[in-house]
């Protein structure tokens, strides 16, 4: 199913655990391939709304790896895992795991396409092993409320 | 379990003959029969495609008569299209942000001097 706006187009493969996220940007292949593999700039913007976010490494190279925590009211997640192939402007290929279910992994293809004029188009893409696990991400990217939405829907089908 | 449940929707709403049977749906309750008419396919295979969709929880028959109409939960459909909304709204922000970040960043062609070690 595909939820799009004029923004960010979110679909969910009907095929295989996947889901993926397409969105463009005013700059160019190489700016937005930086901002992704440089610590400081990463740290900048990746993670949820209102989140600190703590980089303890991120060695974007072919070979490298990353580990960053998220905090917020004393609560710390962290998450790690390997750069599997990064070429320059191109492609990203990595593995994420959230410690908190350590044997959990998630295969990311990030692709950067040139789009000419300074534009770019991202295509993140992300697999994981089963269609419930799949979905809980997809449902557990919204914390807040979540909660409360599995309730509803509880009660919803408990009519 | 709930998470089950949302699996159960999500997988129920993968298949496109599905989909549009629940957009029909949306309009107005219908027959097996009325349901089956657009497809090339056999009243049972619609009614198999009804039984996922009520396993789900997404559509309910009712037991009156023997027009059995198929009405859609809209409550539960919309639920779930709350939550990939508001997933699809979580990347959106963290995308806006990133959108600043490459603003502030020096509009330069090329790549930035290498960092100690072997970063890049």
């Amino acid at each position: 199913m595909t939820i799009s706006t004029h923004e960010v187009e979110i679909t969910l493969d009907p095929k295989v655990p996947l889901v993926r996220i397409t969105r463009e940007f005013d700059a160019s292949p190489e700016k937005v391939f930086r901002a992704h593999t440089d610590p400081e700039l990463f740290s900048q913007w990746n993670g949820p709304n209102g989140m600190e976010m703590q980089v303890e490494r991120h060695d974007c190279h072919t070979g490298g790896g990353y580990r960053y925590g998220m905090s917020r009211d004393g609560e710390e997640y962290w998450f790690h895992g390997s750069f599997h192939e990064v070429r320059p402007a191109e492609l990203i290929v990595q593995t994420f795991t959230w410690e908190g279910q350590p044997d959990g992994v998630a295969l990311e293809k990030l692709h950067f396409e040139d789009l000419g004029d300074g534009r770019t188009r991202l295509t993140g893409t992300s697999l994981v092993d089963s269609f419930e696990d799949r979905d809980a991400f997809v449902a557990s990217g919204m914390e807040v409320g979540i909660r409360e939405g599995y309730e509803r829907l509880d009660e919803l089908l408990a009519r | 379990m709930a998470a089950d449940a949302l699996s159960r929707v999500f997988s129920a709403l993968a298949d496109p003959t599905r989909r549009d049977m629940v957009a029909r749906l949306a309009v107005a309750d219908a027959t097996v029969n009325e349901l089956a008419e657009p497809y090339d396919v056999t009243l049972q295979a619609v009614s198999k495609h009804l039984k996922v969709l009520e396993d789900a929880g997404l559509v309910t028959r009712t037991r009156e008569a023997q027009r059995r109409p198929v009405h859609l939960e809209a409550e539960v459909f919309d639920l779930m299209t709350k939550w990939i909304e508001r997933y699809r709204r979580e990347a959106e922000d963290r995308y806006r942000r990133l959108d600043d970040v490459l603003r502030a960043m020096p509009d330069d062609d090329h790549p930035t001097p290498p960092q100690t070690g072997a970063n890049r």
